[in-house]
């Protein structure tokens, strides 16, 4: 079936099959920052924001998408640096293959909850696993993002 | 794999239901479980067009349409503000946000899974459940109702006044539970609902007393299974209504 999909702000009609997941669209669309880990909706690799919410792209379907607005990675560049740069910082990436997702997730976090406690970052956080990090580099790395946002934000 | 032939948007939930009587059709929720299964479908129908994934809350109930998400829930004022943030403490470690913003209410109840969080604590509330042809009845009733073709439109909580809290154990955070429970009391009276047994919600309902939570135990059955045998189940059983009785407002 034919679906119109807004994907990181450029308008995509095509034809999907009803069984084809939003992952695999994105992807054909150039957004390789997107990943396929488990597809079983445990490791929160292929976060994407449907309409500004964070969704597991390997368990949605396209076609569900369809006339709404997708964004990943690819369209924040500028968010995603920023944070990135202190995932990189504190060590928090050694293969990174978990990064697009973790990242996409955090952003989520400070949108909804610009100050959260250390208990609300491990709840938030909990889809998204990493096999090499051991998660306190990404702690560290979201803690001092915030200071540095905050003291950016003090100083405008 | 889940394979798919044709998708449809339901206009109404005639057209919805009428399409849901072939076999080979299927409703879609969130649509989160059934991609894990190894079905071919040859129709899936989606209900969100149908206006049905709002939380409306009157002066004396909660009407949850299936659509709404289990994170709609957890964030939920009133929902939480009236059951002292046991629908919050259920669903908050399911996965995580991002699945908790797919799940739906109507996904999660109609499977009457023996996982399920969400069905143990709205057991213990004064749930009903609205299907298109069966209309409105208990949700304890519709758990021990065989599957059949209907579709659940929408969940109802009603406000009756009581006291109740949810307590699980889960081997890692984000895993099923070893064993859920919530606690509803009014008055003398408890209900305990126990899930993950690891069959789905069995009740206990008697009289608020020292031995309630080990008569909940002997009461209930349970089976083995990876994360825990019959007899840690049982024991767990007894601590966790204990637990869920202190934090209902009442030590026991
Ligand atoms: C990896 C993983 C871990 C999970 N962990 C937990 C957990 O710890 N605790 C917990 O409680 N839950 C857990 N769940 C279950 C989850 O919370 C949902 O209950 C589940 O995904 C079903 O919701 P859904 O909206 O995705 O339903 P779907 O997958 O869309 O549907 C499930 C079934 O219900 C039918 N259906 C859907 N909506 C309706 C309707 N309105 N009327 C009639 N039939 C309908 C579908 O046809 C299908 O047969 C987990 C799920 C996954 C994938
Ligand atoms: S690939 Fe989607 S959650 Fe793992
Ligand atoms: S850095 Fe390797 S999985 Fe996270």
């Amino acid at each position: 079936m034919t679906v119109t999909i807004f994907l990181n702000g450029n308008k995509i009609t095509e034809d999907v099959s009803p069984d084809e997941t939003l992952l695999s669209f994105v992807r054909s669309h150039g957004c390789k920052s997107v990943k396929c880990g488990c597809e079983t909706t445990n490791c929160g690799l292929c976060t994407v924001f449907l309409e500004d919410t964070p969704v597991l792209s390997c368990a949605l379907l396209a076609v569900r998408a369809d006339q709404k607005k997708v964004t990943t990675l690819e369209g924040l560049p500028k968010e995603a640096e920023e944070f990135g740069s202190f995932l990189a910082d504190q060590g928090a990436e050694q293969c990174g293959f978990c990064n697009p997702g973790l990242i996409m997730n955090a952003i989520a976090l400070f949108r909804e909850n610009p100050h959260p406690s250390d208990e609300e970052i491990k709840r938030y956080l909990a889809g998204n696993l990493c096999r090499c990090s051991g998660y306190e580099g990404q702690m560290r790395a979201i803690k001092e993002f915030v200071r540095w946002r905050d003291s950016n934000e003090q100083r405008q | 794999m889940l394979q798919i032939k044709r998708y449809v948007r339901a206009t109404s939930l005639a057209e919805a239901y009428e399409l849901n009587r072939k076999k080979s059709n299927c409703i879609l929720g969130g649509g989160v479980w059934l991609r894990l299964s190894n079905r071919r479908i040859d129709t899936a129908i989606d209900l969100s067009d149908l206006g049905l994934d709002q939380i409306e809350e009157s002066e004396g109930e909660f009407s949850i349409g299936c659509m709404a998400t289990i994170r709609q829930i957890e964030r939920h004022e009133g929902l939480n503000a009236y059951t002292s943030g046991a629908v919050r403490d259920a669903v908050q470690d399911i996965v995580g946000v991002q699945l908790r913003n797919m799940a739906t209410v109507g996904g999660s109840l109609f499977g009457r899974f023996g996982f399920s969080d969400l069905l143990t604590v709205f057991c213990a509330l004064d749930s009903y459940v609205e299907l298109y042809q069966g209309g409105i009845i208990s949700l304890r009733e519709f758990a021990n109702k065989p599957y059949d073709r209907d579709i659940l439109v929408r969940l109802i909580v009603k406000k009756t006044p009581l006291a109740c809290a949810f307590a699980c154990v889960r081997n890692t955070r984000t895993d099923f539970s070893v064993l859920n429970c919530a606690v509803s009391v009014q008055g003398n009276r408890a209900l305990a609902v126990v899930g993950a047994r690891p069959m789905k919600a069995a009740c206990y309902e008697g009289e608020l007393d020292e031995s309630f939570p080990e008569r909940v135990a002997s009461s209930l059955s349970f089976g083995s299974n990876l994360r825990g045998s019959e007899a840690y189940r049982r024991k767990l059983c007894a601590v966790l209504v204990r637990r869920a009785l202190e934090k209902a407002g009442g030590k026991r």
